[in-house]
């Protein structure tokens, strides 16, 4: 079967085997090297091995939930689509949320995601209590902070490489409506970018998206959003008597791969209307639906067609607090300097994290698209040695193309983590393109 | 067991671990429908039943079922309570054609979990929801019984047996305010045909069917194809002269 990852690149004839069930699974573990795959989310090839790929699909059970705590237990080929909408109307939201819901709970633990909250909530492996984890023997392993407590912490982050996810027991958070309340502020500069972060670090959620084609003075000018759960009472009245009730919106598909220059164009129009068009710095808030405020690209299915059948990839990087400011100055210049890739670019500021392998750090976030075409991966080694240089690494969810040197000096735990893989038989065995790739 | 929509017909779903029939007990509990799932092991089922429960709110209850046991659809009907008005049956057997050529067991064994198995309970709970005066009796056939193929034609004839048998229930239920559905789904996406290189324009996803199966019952439909290409299909199939037809290879 040809898969690839969210970025179309790259793509390549897996065989693949469906996990129904503990026994199918066992049936072809001696079949390694092999590993699990999610939705298929993530950009590059951390969720393909062309040798055998595991399908979570049809692991896809509900398996407890305890409304007097908010504590569920499911499956790992559960869609956090599905969580939603079962447990939005009960009063209940995921604790972290990636900027899609196309996701499953094993990929958002095996990538240990991070969502607009992550500097009040951390990153999603936080939440998980306990997991069961299948390792390459066969044997189904109950791990949580107290027991395997070296495999529950390399297999947060750990890219499915420690075994498979089977499922996982985690703490969905209480609202009281299915909407946020935002407000947008807009940054001139990125000195009033990185200080609008600062202040509004008791808000839940913030992020900014950031013109990476504006140099000099206007470097780093943004708009940054941050947003709350609305409560009951601040809702518009035509909701406000079933605050729970999330809207329904019809979903659109892209219906044919674009050439790769239009989601930019697109992307840069919604950014200059909304940045011209607010007269305030701060605009009042508003209230929008929770679909709105975290999905906004869910609603074009299929939307990484825009970028043409050759595929793009994200580039996302996090740099320590300490010289972040330095480095995004660094960064935007090489962009801006080339012209090439994204126009706009996802920039959050992380709150404190030190994990075995987890990519959040306490520092600066920057994300942003680039098509794949030959100028961008010399820009993109470019870009590899100023994140280097200041100490940041890459986020493996989104990489397709880095090297196993600029991997290792952004991730200091690995030793370790190799250690813990050797240890429950892994190593060799749950394999993805991406270990191989970085020689892991 | 939790609380369900009152006033909602209770379905069971023969065959509930299959992909398919998991599909097909989640829409009936979307829209409120008190479950029983039957299979044959039930330990498993608990899980699934779970898994509903928790999504949908509705009751469910899990009981060994095997559709080979005849003398035992009698009293598993029985036990079921409250009794469903809905009774779906999707248990089926691909087997291997080849197998089944070579050895009349193979065969035998594919013919009674698609035909007789499959006929007579549906038999039986036609037989009890006569005494009440309503109820939908839905089979899952395939296509594969439209016309005997070469390649697949054990299977092929017990569906064919099967769609023949749902057919002539039908027509002897229709004044008495019973419903029954043949669900011929084509191709769909499920363990039994993993691994094969179905052509995705023909291939229907297990939930596909099963909305399909919810909207002819709503509808009254008699009998469906899930993808509406497969009625085109089947019809040019079944007007091949069969001089023609025993040269294709298809
Ligand atoms: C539009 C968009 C927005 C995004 N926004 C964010 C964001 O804001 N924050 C963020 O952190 N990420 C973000 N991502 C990335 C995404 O959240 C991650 O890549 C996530 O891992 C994808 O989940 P998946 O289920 O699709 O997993 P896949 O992409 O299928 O797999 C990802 C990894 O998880 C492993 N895995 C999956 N299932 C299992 C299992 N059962 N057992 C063991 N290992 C398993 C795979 O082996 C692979 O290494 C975004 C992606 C997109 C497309
Ligand atoms: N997939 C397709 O392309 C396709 C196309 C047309 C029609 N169909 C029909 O759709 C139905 C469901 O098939 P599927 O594709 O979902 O595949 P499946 O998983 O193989 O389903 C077969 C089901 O039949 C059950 N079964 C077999 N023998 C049984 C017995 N003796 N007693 C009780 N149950 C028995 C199995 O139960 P266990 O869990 O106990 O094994 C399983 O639930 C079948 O009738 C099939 O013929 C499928």
């Amino acid at each position: 079967m040809m898969l690839s990852g969210w970025g179309n690149f790259p793509r390549l004839d897996c065989r693949v085997a469906a996990m129904r069930g503990v026994e199918d699974i066992r049936a072809v573990l001696d079949e390694a090297p092999l590993i699990a795959r999610g939705n298929g989310r993530s950009y590059g090839d951390a969720a393909l091995q062309p040798h055998l790929t595991l399908l979570s699909r049809h692991l896809d059970r509900f398996l407890a939930f305890d409304p007097a705590n908010g504590r569920l237990t499911c499956e790992a080929g559960v869609r956090l689509e599905t969580i939603l909408e079962v447990f939005v109307p009960r009063g209940w939201f995921p604790p972290v949320t990636p900027g899609t819901k196309f996701v499953t709970v094993g990929g958002m633990i095996a990538s240990d995601v991070h969502g607009k909250n992550h500097h009040v909530a951390g990153s999603f492996g936080r939440h998980v209590e306990s997991m069961r984890v299948m390792v390459a023997d066969g044997r189904i392993l109950e791990c949580s902070r107290q027991e395997h407590a070296d495999l529950f912490a390399a297999t947060i982050g750990g890219m499915g490489l420690t075994g498979i996810i089977l499922s996982a027991s985690f703490r969905l958070l209480p609202i009281q409506s299915a909407w946020i309340r935002q407000e947008t502020i807009r940054a001139t500069t990125l000195e009033e970018t990185l200080e609008a972060f600062e202040e509004s670090a008791d808000w839940t959620y913030t992020v900014s998206w950031i013109d990476c084609l504006q140099g000099g003075k206007c470097q780093g000018r943004s708009l940054l959003t941050r947003g709350e759960h609305a409560m009951p009472d601040e809702l518009p009245a035509e909701v406000a008597s079933q605050p729970l009730q999330p809207r329904r919106k019809r979903l659109k598909r892209v219906p044919m791969d674009f050439p790769s220059w239009a989601l930019n164009s697109w992307s840069v129009r919604a950014f200059n209307a909304l940045y011209y068009g607010a007269a305030p710095k701060t605009a009042a808030p508003r209230i929008v639906d929770y679909d709105s405020f975290f999905y906004p690209l869910d609603a074009i299915l299929e939307w990484n067609r825009i970028y043409g059948r050759h595929g793009f990839t994200q580039y996302q990087c996090v740099l320590p607090k300490q010289a972040g400011r330095e480095g995004l100055r660094r960064l935007l210049n090489t962009i801006q300097k080339t012209g090439s890739g994204s126009f706009l670019a996802v920039l959050k500021l992380f709150g404190k994290q030190d994990d075995l392998m987890s990519f959040p750090m306490e520092g600066y976030t920057l994300a942003l698209d680039f098509p794949l075409r030959g100028p961008t991966l010399g820009l993109l080694l470019e870009l590899d040695a100023i994140v280097a240089d200041h100490g940041g690494r890459l986020y493996l969810a989104k990489d397709a193309r880095s090297t196993p040197h600029m991997f290792r000096k952004g991730y200091p735990g690995v030793e370790r983590f190799q250690e813990i893989r050797a240890h429950y038989g892994a190593r060799g065995k749950m394999q993805s393109l991406q270990a191989e790739r970085l020689d892991l | 067991m939790t609380a369900s929509v009152a006033g909602k017909d209770p379905v069971l779903v023969l065959g509930a671990m299959s992909d398919i029939g998991r599909a097909i007990a989640q829409a009936y509990a979307a829209e409120g429908h008190p479950l029983h799932l039957a299979a044959r092991h039930p330990e498993r089922l608990e899980t699934e039943a779970e898994d509903i429960r928790i999504r949908h709110n509705v009751a469910v209850a899990t009981h060994a079922f095997d559709v080979l046991d005849l003398e035992g659809h009698g009293p598993f009907l029985d036990g079921l309570d409250p009794a469903p008005s809905v009774v779906v049956c999707v248990v089926g057997l691909l087997g291997d054609q080849q197998r089944s050529v070579e050895d009349p067991a193979a065969a035998e064994l594919v013919m009674r979990t698609n035909y007789i198995g499959p006929s007579l309970i549906l038999e039986a709970a036609a037989k009890r929801l006569e005494r009440r005066g309503q109820g939908v009796l839905i089979g899952v056939s395939s296509v594969a019984g439209d016309r005997g193929r070469g390649s697949n034609y054990v299977y092929g004839s017990a569906k064919a047996g099967f769609t023949a048998y749902l057919s002539g229930l039908r027509a002897r239920l229709c004044k008495s305010g019973l419903r029954v559905i043949t669900v011929k789904p084509g191709f769909v996406d499920t363990r039994m045909t993993e691994g094969m290189d179905l052509p995705k324009r023909l291939t229907a996803q297990p939930e596909e069917v099963a909305k399909a199966v919810i909207a002819a019952h709503r509808q009254g439909r008699d009998v469906i194809y899930v993808r509406p290409i497969w009625r085109m299909i089947m019809t040019a199939i079944r007007v091949l002269p069969e001089p023609v037809f025993k040269r294709v290879k298809i």
